[in-house]
């Protein structure tokens, strides 16, 4: 699998996707800088996480404008493979490719710990490793993670299959004891219309070998390598 | 031509600027006539205490500070040590006590960029920080807000910024209720041929202005963290800097960028008395001259004047003198970056430093002097006072009771509200997070194996009670947390808290402090190689506690072997490394059980602590432990219960439940677990190495048993060590 990942001044996971891309793919990601308008020829584009442009105006907000976005938008309006994580689930959002904003936590404080994660559609691109186990830990470090939209918005996600994974305890109960960031309906990430495009605020990057304490972050990845096989 | 801006130097001008007489009279007699008032700014910032280590030098010149693998020693930006393969640590630890008292979120803020700042100056990517925080007695009136500001604003700055918090101390204390302490610490890694210094060389070189404009704020601030506070502090507000995170991201990858190509010649970053204090050593350490021109300088504000310019200490600012042959390149970098540049002055052949302000003549005073005739004070010491001797201990204290009160008040309780606002796993390489005895980072570009430990730990109240012990028990349970994970202790940076020096017995404390952390250091070969002092820690002249928090750095060959404080497996046997419990004077079961602070501190045997840490790291390198961690606050029991509580399992232990034994807080010991397999060799060991050890019991089972004394339930222990502080600060939302 080929991928891409836009990097922006702020970002500070880019190196982790990009080692974690490296290393479970086997190919060395390409770095595509923000006012790129142009992206090469991949499978998949990733925007990381970390606060781009300092999330100043709001988080998101100033890097969903760049020309590389507008690149992104092109990729992903042709059927690319699309991915955000943290600031980049929020700059999918504040571009227009997801439905939805990203809000201050609940507790209105930064949060890093390592949550569960159930994966809701396990037939989606990103998703169908999940099918045999779908809830599985992942690690969280946001302030701002907690979704919202619209009532029509949510409904057309809970019908349409698109709530690619909710928050929940070590059993998969999605209740709110087990939402860490006051998400509606404990929702961590989404998917567009299509299909191919994820936003999600957990880390799977954090969480793909021994010495994070565990590999299951890798199955997103492992589900984009089968689906572009 | 020098020209005096039209401002008079008074005496009282003069003495605002904490410039005594005799002080004043040395200006006079090194340059020859008065200082314009520019001239008397820069003086100011140069002699103040947080700058000159005027009352301190004399006694930090007593630590060691050398080793085998110190490549820097104190004078950089950062202490470095080599850690194999070409690869090095950078590491340092400094205050921001004064500003996060006055305005916690950007004092604590900007406190950590000024230490990542220290770190990757010298081309170190950042990989781990810490911090060591003091606050006041839960129950005074500002302590939740300054909790709640400061731990906002060290995740603030760090989170942003992108460096894993790794560890960290949290304590309360009303000695700290008009001073509180925020200490940070960041590490970073670089490869040894890759090492940037401050020190100017060549002349006629550019001097480059990069990062952030300089604004108004922090104008004065090393002056103000030189001096006690009286009641009038909320008027020293604009001496706090702003933090900006996003631009230090960017002003680092741009410096590391721009190291890459060779363009760097020298590097400084603008920390305490920004401009003044960078361009000065820059030149100073170089042997050459200084040049600036003031009209250059990225200004945010309006009309600043070269005084505001010199003394600013807008943060995320860097000066560096450039290659001119490689300046394209370097400037194809700032512009990437979209950061401030500037070429603001050159370097000069005759050791001046001269500031130009519209074509005038500001500055020109001796750059050496600036730095090397700085006073330096022997200043009176008395004699020490002893502490209250130990009373009587009533025997029949309930042991149960005095475990939850140890785990579940203030100081005992868990600090996952605390570190769970700090990013811990950013960058992946956190391989041990808060909580544990150290916090241990894989270090990239080697086998990937090789890690690094990192602690940094103090007992104030045992420094108070004896300077000398206090500060060696410093150094040896930093030590001793390090090799408790199985790391190598390698070396140490020191953070000096304490109060007015001027008071003859605040000095013999600070003195004596450092004497017994440089025996500790000696004996345990764990050399300081960078650190940071701050006096002055007094309000309405109410000292804190001393508070000479140490940070430690520690090596491990194979991160996969890392020990862990948790109980792990059924029928695991429990060992005690060290002698039996004896010693309650100073302890923490006295303060919080007995509501009494008497006794003498606990003796620092360094012998025996280096034999059983050197014990205790050898089996941990042979695979033969299943957990370890070090005793400390609340002796035995307590580190009984953390380590049931940590691996949800209890315990069967078989042990004398005299208070002492429970709760004595002796040095130079540690609870480890193994296999019962392997008891045998690791007892035939601990005799080859005269190791004092004992069995205590075998882990397993729902509840931790201490003989008849003590029978909890590692869910009620739980509950009592998570809820104290999510309590305690929610509180401040029902009010």
């Amino acid at each position: 699998m080929k991928s891409a990942v836009i990097l922006f001044p702020g970002l500070n996971r880019d190196r982790d996707m990009l080692t974690a891309l490296e290393k479970i793919t086997g190919h060395k990601p390409h770095a595509i800088w923000h006012g790129d308008a142009e992206l090469p020829k991949v499978d998949l584009v990733v925007i990381p996480g970390g606060f781009s442009y300092g999330d100043y105006l709001r988080a998101g907000a100033i890097a969903a404008r760049s020309p590389a976005l507008a690149a992104v938008k092109k990729h992903a309006d042709a059927g690319g493979l699309t991915l955000g994580v943290c600031n980049g689930f929020q700059i999918l959002t504040e571009a227009g490719l997801l439905p939805g904003a990203l809000m201050r936590n609940r507790d209105l404080k930064f949060l890093c710990k390592t949550i569960h994660l159930k994966a809701e559609n396990t037939t989606s691109a990103f998703t169908s490793e999940y099918a045999n186990s779908p809830v599985v830990p992942c690690p969280i470090a946001h302030h701002d993670g907690n979704y919202t939209i619209d009532p029509d918005g949510l409904k057309d996600l809970q019908d349409n299959d698109r709530i690619a994974f909710r928050y929940c305890d070590q059993n998969g109960n999605t209740d709110l004891a087990a939402n860490p960031n006051g998400s509606i309906d404990n929702i961590a990430g989404i998917l567009n219309k299509r299909g191919n495009v994820l936003g999600m605020m957990p880390h799977p990057e954090n969480l793909i070998e021994k010495a994070h304490g565990g590999i299951q972050g890798r199955m997103i990845f492992e589900s984009l390598v089968k689906a572009v096989a | 031509m020098l020209k005096n801006q039209d401002i008079e130097i008074t005496k009282e001008l003069i003495a605002s600027h904490g410039i005594n007489d005799e002080e004043y009279a040395k200006i006079l007699e090194l340059i020859g006539r008065e200082p314009t008032y520019t001239e008397l700014g820069i003086f100011s910032a140069m002699w103040n205490e947080h700058c000159s280590y005027k009352s301190s030098k004399l006694w930090l010149k007593t630590l060691p500070t050398k080793g085998e693998r110190v490549i820097h020693g104190p004078g950089e930006n950062a202490g470095v040590v080599d850690i194999g393969d070409g690869q090095a640590v950078v590491f340092k630890m400094e205050s921001h006590n004064h500003p996060s008292f006055i305005e916690p979120y950007q004092g604590a803020a900007t406190g950590v960029g000024g230490i990542l700042r220290d770190v990757f100056t010298m081309g170190a990517r950042p990989i781990a920080a810490m911090n060591a925080l003091r606050f006041g007695a839960p129950e005074h009136e500002k302590t939740r807000h300054l909790v709640s500001g400061v731990v906002e604003g060290v995740g603030g700055y760090g989170n942003s910024f992108g460096v894993p918090t790794v560890g960290g101390e949290v304590e309360f204390d009303a000695r700290y209720n008009g001073n509180i302490l925020v200490n940070a610490f960041a590490a970073g890694l670089l490869d040894t041929d890759k090492i940037f210094l401050c020190a100017a060389k060549g002349v006629g070189l550019p001097i480059v202005y990069l990062g952030a404009k300089t604004g108004r704020d922090g104008v004065g601030g090393a002056t103000m963290a030189s001096a006690e506070f009286g009641d009038d502090i909320d008027e020293k507000r604009p001496t706090v800097q702003v933090g900006d995170p996003f631009t230090e991201k960017c002003l680092l990858e741009a410096c590391l960028e721009l190291m890459a190509t060779g363009a760097v010649i020298a590097i400084q970053d603008m920390g305490a008395a920004g401009l003044t204090c960078s361009a000065v050593e820059m030149g100073a350490q170089g042997n050459l001259g200084v040049e600036l021109n003031l009209n250059d300088v990225p200004v945010r504000e309006e009309h600043m004047t070269p005084y505001e310019m010199m003394l600013s200490e807008s943060q995320e600012r860097m000066l560096m003198v450039l290659d001119p042959n490689k300046e394209e390149e370097a400037q194809a970098v700032f512009k990437k970056w979209e950061l401030d540049f500037a070429i603001v002055g050159k370097t000069t052949a005759d050791l001046r430093f001269r500031c130009i302000h519209n074509g005038i003549e500001v500055a020109n005073l001796p750059i050496k002097d600036l730095g090397d005739e700085a006073p330096e004070y022997d200043r009176p010491r008395s004699e020490y006072p002893a502490p209250p001797a130990l009373g009587d201990i009533p025997a029949d204290f309930d042991p149960t009771k005095a475990l939850m009160t140890l785990i579940g008040n203030a100081n005992g309780a868990s600090r996952r509200w605390v570190w769970e606002q700090y990013d811990t796993l950013i960058q992946g390489n956190s391989v041990q997070l808060p909580g544990g005895d150290a916090g241990v980072v894989r270090v990239e570009g080697a086998d990937g194996k090789k890690a690094l430990a990192f602690s940094v730990d103090v007992t104030p109240r045992y420094c108070e009670a004896n300077p000398r012990e206090g500060g060696k028990q410093a150094v040896a349970e930093c030590w001793r947390n390090l090799s408790a994970v199985g790391a190598l202790p390698l070396a140490s940076t020191d953070n000096l808290n304490f109060g007015n020096p001027e008071k003859p017995e605040i000095m013999e404390q600070f003195a004596q402090s450092i004497l017994g952390i440089g025996d500790a250091c000696r004996a345990l070969d764990f050399p300081i190689v960078s650190g940071n002092v701050s006096l002055y820690n007094e309000t309405n002249g109410i000292g804190i506690l001393p508070t000479p928090a140490i940070g430690g750095v520690g090596l491990m060959a194979d991160w996969s072997k890392m020990m862990t404080q948790s109980f792990k497996n059924e029928g695991d046997v429990i060992l005690l490394v060290g002698k039996k419990g004896t010693h309650l004077g100073q302890s923490a079961f006295l303060r919080d059980c007995l509501d009494r602070i008497e006794g003498d501190a606990p003796t620092v045997d360094l012998e025996e602590e280096a034999k059983n840490g050197a014990f205790v790291r050898g089996l941990i390198d042979d695979e033969l432990l299943t957990a370890s961690h070090d005793l400390s606050d609340g002796g035995l029991a307590v580190a009984l219960a953390e380590m049931a509580i940590a691996g949800d399992i209890g315990a069967k232990v078989g042990v004398a439940t005299d208070l002492q034994n429970l709760f004595g807080e002796d040095q130079a010991r540690y609870c480890i677990t193994a296999n019962s397999a392997n008891i045998d060799s690791i007892l035939a060991r601990a005799s080859e190495q005269s190791v004092s050890i004992a069995k205590l019991g075998t882990v397993g089972g729902e509840t931790l048993q201490l003989g008849d004394a003590i029978s909890l339930k590692v869910t009620d222990m739980r509950a009592a060590n998570e809820s104290w502080f999510p309590n305690y600060m929610a509180a401040e939302a029902a009010e």
